[in-house]
Formats: structure tokens, C-alpha cells, sequence
């Protein structure tokens, strides 16, 4: 079977879960390849993982090289890597860096690209949403490999039947001037708590103008942690100074598909819509009840959310 | 310091949006705006230009009624701009309009091209790095701050702070480099009555894609790379339940929860 290479993200936590989705679709799509491309030892880290998601083979270039510059020097060994083995398809996650990855690879390659894709066949077409994900759009590339970039929580990451036992394939890493232009100086880590990152989150908790001040955002953090969802925020919110913007959901913000998604005093704007309309449970609670996320929601309360979410939290303390 | 900003005009993303019997963006009914993002890129320029001087030159790659926005655009404060107008790009996809675009910034010789992270029509996020790409200078992407040191010489050294999802990275390079903005970098400013006047005096120049040493085969629906194979509107969700609170909404919210299995 066609080799399909998967590009992996890691964080410090380890393989990052739209890694886990990518490996599963690419099964459906031909013998998973894993290509790292990161630090010193980063793929000796994750060849368990990258395993038990059935990677056939890794492929790793790791080095200051690679880790020390912004994306070009992965696009280059990427690109050589695929005219080496001429997969069946590249997949890489939908994330900023994936994306910058893959946007540098179509242009080396002069291939099509297609990003944030929920969904890829097996003869090449992707299922894509747009316009805040009123319009569905299958597309395939026509030029080149289907080179494809994932939205996270697309795919129910599987373990493959049998874990695999990937030998590790050193790449070389010849690099031009153009690929060290970009030097990342320096990474700070400003994530608070223990909470899941927003856009791998199976269920987030977003809470809109309708909280009312930062310090009100308690409550949304508690129903988040109640039910180890990650906290998000409309674009009002964040623009009142409530929350963080790294936490913005929606245009301008993060895109999130989770499981399920939990609107507290968002009244559902488009550009809110934009971010989470893809999600697959949505719940919401706002004391407008013309309020246009209730179109949206497979449960609505239209009520003050200062008296219903409190309740709700204790009846979830009741049940655990 | 000679700056261009990349502005593309969009359909305003609060009011409705489809896309035509092409499976292109529907332009030409929609009501149309300069890319949020890209006024953040704008406003940037401006105070680039402010604090180390230099000239600030809007592109456009859009059909005829772009030059509404570049018109907008300019009303901010740029000096000039330049528009690239061929139907023959009616069609095109992201590989090939990073084409266009750095054929035209070419001859523009820009130490500073910004844009906007993303436009809220395609939201791709593609064109800066596909730009450098072409052009072989650095990309500093996701710029949530932006600092300029002139080193004295013809370079001058950027520093950008890149929002990640753990936290910020540091990126640095020497111009020329593409820098593409988040609308959390500045507050961008309104035109004013004096802006809104001079702009209409502003040099806009038009350029076809002849004028660039494209072929016409290179872009469009003839040159894409990928394709639109069908579309269709999403049905809009239905048979969702809407309670009032009426005491027990809390514990109604967490029973429906509970039966889909999320306590």
C-alpha cells in the first residue's frame, strides 16, 4: 500500500491528539508514515505513541536546525521527503504551524492544498465547510498529491488493531539560506492551569458578554473543570477585557469542533458562529430567547445564566 | 522604510454570504468590505512609517469593485497603491495568487510587506508564508506585537511575538520579510474627514496580468490547483429543545447533558 505521511505536532505533554486523528484517517487511506520534525530526541519520545495509531514507519529530522526556525526548514525536508517517496497523500494538522507548513510545501511542490478539511475519501475528496459553516464544499486537489490539513476533532482518534513497530529513518536536513531567515528566539509558556487546549478539547465552555465581567468568568472555568472541558471566549468577551484572547472563539479567534460545546451568555453572532458551528452537541444558556445561538442548540435555557449555571454545576457534583 | 500592506476586500462576514453557480465566492451581490484583519495590517504600516518614515503602499488583487476598498484603504493613510485587475484571475486558488501577488510586489522592492492573518471569506492563512516562499525573504507570521530596530544600514532587524497555544514564541528576522498581524496587535485607527478627501487624489495603480509576466493559463479555474467538485448550504440544525428557566433549568441542562453521556 501507498505510503501517506502525516506530519506530527507535539506539545511538551507529548503527540498532540490531531497527530492520533490524522493517523487514523490516513489508515483508511494507505500505510500510515510518521515524519517528525522537531528538537534533539523528539521522535525516540513518541515512537510508542506513534505506534499504538498504527505509523508504519517515522521519519525524523530533529536538530536546532529544524526546532531553532519558523516552519521554512520543514517545509524543505518535507518537500524532498515526498519527492523521495511519492506518497499517496500529506497530511498535516490544521493548525497555524500545519498550515504555514503545508502552504510552503504546495508552492515547492506547485501542488493544490486544501485546508481545514473535516473529512477526506479515499479517492481524494474532502469535505471543507465555509462561510462560518453555512455552505458544506467537497473539493479534491488537481495538481499534484492531495496535500490536506486536518481541523482538529475531526476524526475519533482510534488506536490501530495491532500496534505497529515503526523502524525510525533519520532524514538528511539540507537546508538553504531562504530556510533560516526566521530564528525563534525565545518560546514562553503562558497557558494557565491544567485545562485541555481549546481547539483539541472534546467539550469546551465559552462564556460571552453576557458574563459580565472577568471576575464573573469563574463560573464559567468551574462548569469547564466540572466537566474537563477547556474554557473559551466570544470575541464581546474578549474585547471587554474578560478573558485572554489566546482563548477567543470565532473569527479572528479559534475554529473548535469538540464534542460539545457550551455557550454561557453569547447571543451567537456569526462571527461567533464561525468558530464552533461545526461542533457536534451544542448547549446553551442566555436570557434572550431571540438570541440567534438558539438556533443553533440541541438544548437551549433561556434564563439567567448567574442562577442556572450555579445550579448547574451542583447537579453535576451530585451525580459524580 | 517602504512598506506594502496586502488588503483584499470580502464579503462582509455579518450579512449573507454564498457562494456563486462556480463555486466561487459570491462578490459581485454581496455587500463588500476591506478584511477586518487587514485594517489591523494598515494601521500597523502607518505607524511604522510614523516612527521611522517611508513611504506605505496598498496591493489589491480583486475584480473592478475592489477599488472601493483600496479607495477605504487609503483613506487611512497609505501613499498609493496598486491594484491588479485581470478577469483571466476570476477562479483562482491560493497557489496561484501567491503567484500573482509576488510577481506584482516584485518591482514594489518592499522591505516590509504586512498583512492580515487571515480574511474572514477564506480564512486559509496561507498567502504570507506561500509569499515568502516565492519571494525568498523570512516570514514573521501571527504577529501579535511587532518591533523595529534600524540597524543603521539598508537592514533593519523585526521581532515579532507569535501567539502559539502554549503561550508566545519570539521570532526574528531582517527585512525584507512578510509580517502577517492578529487584530490584537493595535487598534486601528478611523479615517478622517481630511483622509477621506485625499485619498480620492491618491495614485492607484492598475496592473493586468500581462503587465506582470503571468500567462493567463497560470490562474483562473485553468490554472487552479484544486477544485470545488459540488457545494451546498448546510441544512440548518433543527429539533433542538429550548426550555425557559423556570427554577430547574440548571438541572434540566444537566439531564439532557447526562443522556447524551457528557456527565
Amino acid at each position: 500500500m501507498a505510503e501517506v505521511l502525516v506530519v506530527v505536532e507535539a506539545t511538551a505533554a507529548g503527540v498532540k491528539k490531531v497527530t492520533l486523528e490524522l493517523l487514523t484517517l490516513a489508515r483508511t487511506l494507505g500505510s500510515p508514515s510518521a515524519v517528525v520534525l522537531g528538537g534533539t530526541g523528539a521522535a525516540a519520545a513518541m515512537t510508542d505513541k506513534l505506534a499504538e495509531y498504527g505509523a508504519e514507519k517515522i521519519y525524523a529530522a530533529e536538530g536546532d536546525e529544524i526546532d531553532g526556525h519558523l516552519v521554512a526548514p520543514k517545509a524543505t525536508v518535507l518537500a524532498a521527503l515526498v519527492r523521495d517517496v511519492q506518497p499517496a497523500a500529506v497530511l498535516l494538522g490544521s493548525t497555524q504551524e500545519g498550515k504555514e507548513i503545508a502552504a510552503r510545501l504546495a508552492v515547492k511542490l506547485d501542488n493544490g492544498l486544501l485546508t481545514d478539511v473535516l473529512d477526506l475519501s479515499t479517492d481524494g475528496v474532502a469535505t471543507q465547510t465555509a462561510f462560518a459553516g453555512q455552505t458544506l464544499v467537497k473539493s479534491k486537489v488537481t495538481r499534484g498529491l492531495p496535500l490536506v490539513t486536518l481541523r482538529p476533532n475531526s476524526v475519533t482518534p482510534t488506536p490501530a488493531p495491532a500496534a505497529s513497530a515503526p523502524a525510525v529513518t533519520s532524514l538528511d536536513i539540507a537546508l538553504g539560506d531562504a530556510d533560516r531567515l526566521a530564528k525563534v528566539t525565545e518560546r514562553v509558556a503562558e497557558q494557565k492551569g491544567s485545562r485541555p487546549e481549546l481547539t483539541e478539547a472534546s467539550i469546551v465552555v465559552s462564556g460571552g458578554r453576557g458574563v459580565g465581567n472577568a471576575d464573573n468568568f469563574k463560573l464559567v472555568e468551574e462548569i469547564a473543570d466540572l466537566l474537563g472541558a477547556a474554557v473559551g471566549a466570544s470575541r464581546a468577551a474578549v474585547d471587554s477585557g474578560f478573558y485572554p484572547h489566546q482563548f477567543q472563539v470565532g473569527q479572528t479567534g479559534k475554529t473548535v469542533s469538540p464534542q460539545l460545546y457550551v455557550a454561557l451568555g453569547i447571543s451567537g453572532a456569526i462571527q461567533h458562529r464561525a468558530g464552533m458551528q461545526t461542533s457536534k452537541t451544542i448547549v446553551a444558556v442566555n436570557k434572550d430567547a431571540e438570541a440567534p445561538i438558539f438556533e443553533l442548540t440541541d438544548f437551549g435555557v433561556v434564563g439567567d445564566l448567574f442562577k442556572v449555571v450555579p445550579q448547574a454545576a451542583e447537579e453535576i457534583r451530585k451525580r459524580k | 522604510m517602504n512598506i506594502v500592506v496586502l488588503v483584499k476586500q470580502v464579503p462582509d462576514s455579518g450579512a449573507e454570504r454564498n457562494l456563486s453557480a462556480d463555486n466561487t465566492v459570491d462578490r459581485a451581490s454581496a455587500s463588500n468590505v476591506i478584511n477586518e484583519m487587514d485594517e489591523y495590517a494598515i494601521e500597523e504600516a502607518l505607524r511604522i512609517r510614523e516612527a521611522h518614515g517611508g513611504e506605505v503602499t496598498v496591493l489589491t488583487m480583486g475584480p473592478e469593485r475592489a477599488a472601493e476598498s483600496i479607495r477605504k484603504a487609503l483613506s487611512m493613510g497609505p501613499d498609493k497603491a496598486v491594484h491588479v485587475l485581470d478577469d483571466a484571475l476570476h477562479g483562482s486558488c491560493a497557489v496561484a495568487t501567491s503567484k500573482v501577488i509576488a510577481a506584482a510586489l516584485g518591482p514594489l522592492n518592499a522591505d516590509l510587506v504586512i498583512c492580515g492573518a487571515e480574511s474572514t471569506d477564506g480564512r486559509v492563512q496561507v498567502m504570507p508564508h506561500m509569499l515568502a516562499e516565492r519571494l525568498g525573504v523570512a516570514a514573521l507570521t501571527g504577529a501579535r506585537k511587532l518591533t523595529i530596530e534600524p540597524s543603521g544600514g539598508e537592514a533593519s532587524t523585526l521581532t515579532i511575538e507569535r501567539q502559539t497555544e502554549e503561550g508566545y514564541e519570539v521570532v526574528t528576522a531582517s527585512t525584507p520579510a512578510v509580517v502577517s498581524v492578529w487584530d490584537t496587535i493595535n487598534e486601528p485607527r478611523y479615517p478622517s474627514f481630511k483622509g477621506i478627501m485625499a485619498a480620492k487624489k491618491k495614485p492607484v495603480q492598475t496592473l493586468a496580468l500581462a503587465d506582470l509576466g503571468v500567462e493567463a493559463s497560470e490562474v483562473g479555474f485553468d490554472g487552479a490547483t484544486s477544485e470545488v467538485v459540488e457545494s451546498s448550504k448546510r441544512p440548518p440544525r433543527s429539533g433542538g429543545q429550548k426550555v425557559n428557566d423556570e427554577g430547574e433549568g440548571g438541572v434540566q441542562l444537566v439531564a439532557f447533558l447526562a443522556s447524551e453521556k457528557f456527565v
